[in-house]
């Protein structure tokens, strides 16, 4: 089902998002965070004002009409920063802290770990390892993961 | 082109290309790599500040991008969760934007600052300040405050080291054996004897074989006299063994206690010393089993096994000389599965360590689960979860067993599978023995005593190889203790501390920041507080204010700009020092179990009964004190349960009173009470703050009247100062906050004095 929604989202020249109510008020630099980005990343979606108020709750992405929806993609992409974990290419120790040296969805980096309590299970089969800035890199199924990187990943569950 | 201190800084795979764009005088100022593209994948790029213009590349064989400084240009700089963002804008659009990790923050703040220098400098023809900036030797980041003597490298640098600790974790507790190792080397010795008395019996056996019994059954009587001396010698290394088995026992018993214990309290000093930051991110059960099984594990290690362990190998090292000075060949055939054997607890000692390790932890957060529920009870109770929680304990307790099984199935084939080798090696002496008994190549002595022995031998090996777990649960014990003993505080003590002896109570905040994790917290925060001005932090929850004052507590320290009293780094001070300069009033006051004297006297152990009442009247607990059936003497529970809110918050507000401090913080001190007790210790306060630099955090506006300026607070940084009245004539943040409460009728239990409040306040004005 796609709805028309009663509001507009424009981005304009200083590549910010203009968002303008039902009652035509308009707010700039408007940004668009997910509620549930692990569990439920398609669904509640809230624009928020630079204030941190919210505009409006957007209850799926699906519904939204397309050009909308890749307009909140294209922000969404461009803040959010979780990295998936596709393989672990080598650990510097078995030992904490030690660094990580892993394939990503967003290319080849390395990262500390400072201990093995900021690995996080979530619910299962995915973990969460908070690197040492606090960066979340996330790895969606740790059973689908390659033998060598389950190995490394097994000494630190 | 001269070459400037910031280009040589410039990373080698970037110099060359810089250096070969660059115009005839044109310098690089600043640099930043940016490890992040737009669509924030991982890729490696560059960012330079020139005194010409503004340079970038996305990758090393990306077309070079220029900007030349002109009217207009800005560029600002963002982050959000983990990612930092720079975007250069002009009056009508964007320019570019840049992302990077926040690993290379620093580099961003420092190329941002000298990208307004030379904006400024192109478009008002200024010059730029010359860099009087104080750098870290290290990183090249600006200091605010210039390095305590003696220290290298700034408190950024030092919290970016990570080494990892090394895998001979054990000979790391050599540093707690230490101070006993003369008694150490007397236990050495002591088994060193002992060893040896137990292997004089089955020497005995080979004159008693060839000597007496083999003669008696080829017809000669048995001689009497050797065999009272054999048997005599026997019982008497028995004895012997005996006697230095014992005195061996006690020496080192009696050592690995006290190695225990000195690591256990060495354990909790250097807890102790650990900043909040550490303590918010463990889990209370972890810390406690670490402290209290993980010692006594690594305690009864070096008391029964590491005992055991030494004596078998000088076992093994004697049986072996043994055997060779009685016959080489047999010894050699002998101690053939030897090797074998080595190599299977080598083989066996990876597997379990992790396998170790995985056990230590689950059983860690087994405990976990049982320290986050029981003082949560209530709630438990409330929401009626018993079930749950029981659920999530036995999951807990269903992924121990897994990891357990896991371990014993290995552990399980390890044994047997040593008797087994055992075995096969007593069956290999005895072919080989038969073989040369009937060669007349050896007696049958000979042989009896090498089949005692290496019963014994292997006996031995077995034990021997048991200790495999017992070090590898030792090892991570150890491990996991020295994790704790190699955490460094994150609010360090400095090398070379400056001393205040006497403290006027001038607070300075220059630009201060502060990060919890990805989430920048406060925000460029610079305010100078005057000796004995109060001053009221007011914002909404999650502004920002209770991390200020944890800031200037040092409970942590700032991510960025410097806090300083009386012009004074904190970060240069002692810890201990400087906290005693400074006064802290909670909201949740916690009573530790003692008497309420006790209690009120914990800041300063040494305080007289005088001083102690002195202080409990200016807080105006005396009279309910009083009226306790034990007076001073009653008993504060475990969190002080007997007492109101109000009480616990009086015992406490006499408590900073009794340390007189210059500096005194009360972060929400009155609002958990209800409004009339809150009078009540309003007074106490009154009495508190009198003279005392004070800065206080309340939700009730109305509590902050007192104050001489308050400072607005609002997602981090300061937005508004000034005093009430200044304030509500601004008509901004403040005066929308008071207007918020004061309206507020129905979750505020106190409108009526909000209102007189209110009131009186612009009567005032």
């Amino acid at each position: 089902m796609i709805n028309q929604p009663d509001f507009q989202l424009s981005r304009n020249a200083f590549g910010r998002l203009v968002f303008i109510s039902p009652d035509g008020q308009t707010q700039e630099g408007v940004v668009a965070v997910r509620a549930f980005p692990i569990a439920a990343p398609d669904q509640g979606i809230a624009l928020l004002d630079t204030q941190g108020h919210e505009l409006v709750w957007i209850e799926c992405l699906g519904d939204l009409p397309d050009e909308l929806r890749t307009l909140i993609e294209a922000e969404l992409g461009s803040r959010e920063f979780m990295p998936e974990i596709k393989r672990i290419l080598g650990v510097s120790s078995f030992a904490t802290p030690c660094t990580w040296q892993v394939e990503t969805d967003r290319g080849v980096t390395a990262f500390i770990l400072k201990g093995e309590e900021n690995i996080r299970r979530l619910t299962p089969p995915a973990l969460l390892i908070t690197e040492s800035h606090g960066i979340h890199f996330l790895i969606r199924d740790r059973f689908a993961l390659d033998h060598h990187s389950r190995k490394i990943l097994d000494r630190f569950l | 082109m001269q070459p400037t201190p910031s280009t040589s800084a410039l990373p080698s795979a970037w110099s060359a290309q810089v250096e070969s764009y660059l115009a005839d005088g044109e310098n690089v100022l600043a640099w930043l790599e940016t490890d992040l593209d737009v669509q924030l994948h991982f890729a490696s790029g560059l960012l330079v500040v020139t005194n010409l213009r503004l340079l970038s590349r996305s990758s090393t064989d990306a077309p070079w991008q220029d900007w030349i400084y002109r009217q207009g240009m800005m560029l600002t700089r963002r982050d959000h969760s983990g990612i930092g963002n720079l975007e250069l804008t002009d009056t009508d659009s964007l320019l570019a934007c840049w992302r990077y990790t926040l690993s290379n923050n620093l580099a961003a703040g420092r190329l941002l600052e000298h990208f307004l220098q030379q904006l400024g400098h192109h478009l008002t023809g200024e010059l730029p300040l010359s860099p009087e900036h104080i750098l870290c030797p290290k990183c090249q980041s600006v200091l605010d405050a210039p390095l305590p003597p003696g220290q290298e490298e700034c408190a950024l640098c030092s919290k970016e080291m990570y080494t990892p600790p090394s895998t001979w974790t054990l000979f790391r507790l050599w540093r707690f054996a230490r101070p006993y190792k003369w008694r150490l080397l007397a236990g050495f010795l002591l088994t060193l004897g002992s060893t040896a008395a137990t292997l004089v019996p089955p020497y005995m056996t080979m004159p008693l074989m060839d000597n007496v019994l083999i003669p008696y059954q080829n017809g000669k009587p048995i001689d009497t006299d050797l065999v009272t001396l054999y048997l005599s010698g026997l019982f008497g290394a028995a004895l012997l063994a005996w006697m230095l088995g014992w005195a061996r026992t006690y020496v080192l018993a009696l050592v690995s206690e006290r190695i225990g214990a000195d690591l256990r309290t060495a354990t909790y000093e250097h807890l102790l010393k650990l900043s909040q930051e550490y303590f918010g991110g463990k889990r209370t059960g972890d810390l406690m089993a670490r402290i209290g099984s993980e010692t006594d594990r690594i305690n009864i290690f070096i008391s029964l096994h590491l005992l055991d362990f030494a004596t078998d190998v000088l076992m093994i090292a004697m049986t072996a000389a043994i055997l060779v000075s009685i016959n080489p060949w047999l010894a050699l055939v002998t101690l053939l599965p030897l090797p074998i054997i080595a190599w299977l607890i080598h083989v066996v000692r990876d597997k379990l360590r992790t396998g170790f390790e995985k056990v230590d932890r689950i059983w860690a957060e087994v405990t976990n689960v049982l320290a986050d529920t029981i003082p949560g009870m209530r709630v438990v109770k409330a929401f009626a979860q018993e079930k749950r929680e029981a659920a999530r304990f036995r999951a807990t307790n269903q992924h121990n067993l897994e990891v357990n099984d896991r371990v014993n199935k290995i552990w399980s084939l390890f044994t047997p599978t040593v008797t087994l080798l055992t075995e096969i090696g007593l069956l290999v002496v005895w072919i080989f023995g038969i073989w040369q008994v009937s060669e007349n190549a050896i007696t049958v002595g000979v042989l009896t005593a090498f089949l005692a022995y290496i019963s014994r031998f292997y006996l031995r090996l077995d034990s021997m190889s048991r200790i495999v777990s017992f070090t590898q649960k030792a090892a991570a014990g150890t491990k996991r203790i020295f994790e704790i003993l190699d955490q460094t505080s994150s609010v360090p003590e400095p090398a070379n501390p400056a001393h205040l002896p006497s403290v006027t109570g001038r607070i300075e905040l220059r630009g201060v920041g502060f990060r919890y994790g990805t989430r920048s917290v406060t925000r460029d925060i610079s305010i100078v507080i005057e000796p004995g001005e109060m001053v009221g932090l007011v914002g909404h929850s999650g502004s920002g204010k209770s991390t200020l004052v944890n800031l200037i507590c040092r409970f942590y320290d700032v991510t960025e700009g410097a806090i300083l009293i009386d012009g004074v780094d904190i970060r240069s001070l002692p810890v201990a020092e400087y906290r005693k300069h400074v006064g802290l009033v909670l909201q949740e006051p916690f009573l530790f179990f003692g008497t309420i004297a006790e209690n009120i006297a914990y800041g300063k152990p040494e305080a007289t009964r005088a001083e102690i009442v002195a202080a409990a009247r200016a807080a105006h607990a005396h009279e309910f004190i009083l009226r306790l059936p034990h007076g001073y003497d009653s008993l504060a529970g475990e969190r002080g349960q007997a007492l109101s809110g109000g009480e616990r918050q009086r015992i406490s507000i006499a408590r900073a009173l009794l340390i007189d401090p210059r500096i005194l913080i009360l972060d929400e001190a009155t609002s958990s009470v209800d409004t009339a007790t809150e009078k009540e210790i309003q007074k106490a306060l009154d009495n508190l703050v009198r003279g005392r630099t004070t800065i206080a955090i309340a939700h009730r506006l109305s509590t902050l009247r007192g104050a001489d300026r308050l400072i607005v607070l609002d997602r981090g940084s300061i937005v508004e100062v000034g005093n009430h009245a200044e304030l509500m004539a601004r008509a901004g943040h403040y005066y929308n906050l008071y207007q918020a409460q004061a309206r507020n009728v129905d979750t505020e239990d106190d409108l009526h004095r909000q209102d007189i409040a209110l009131k009186t306040e612009e009567a005032r004005i």
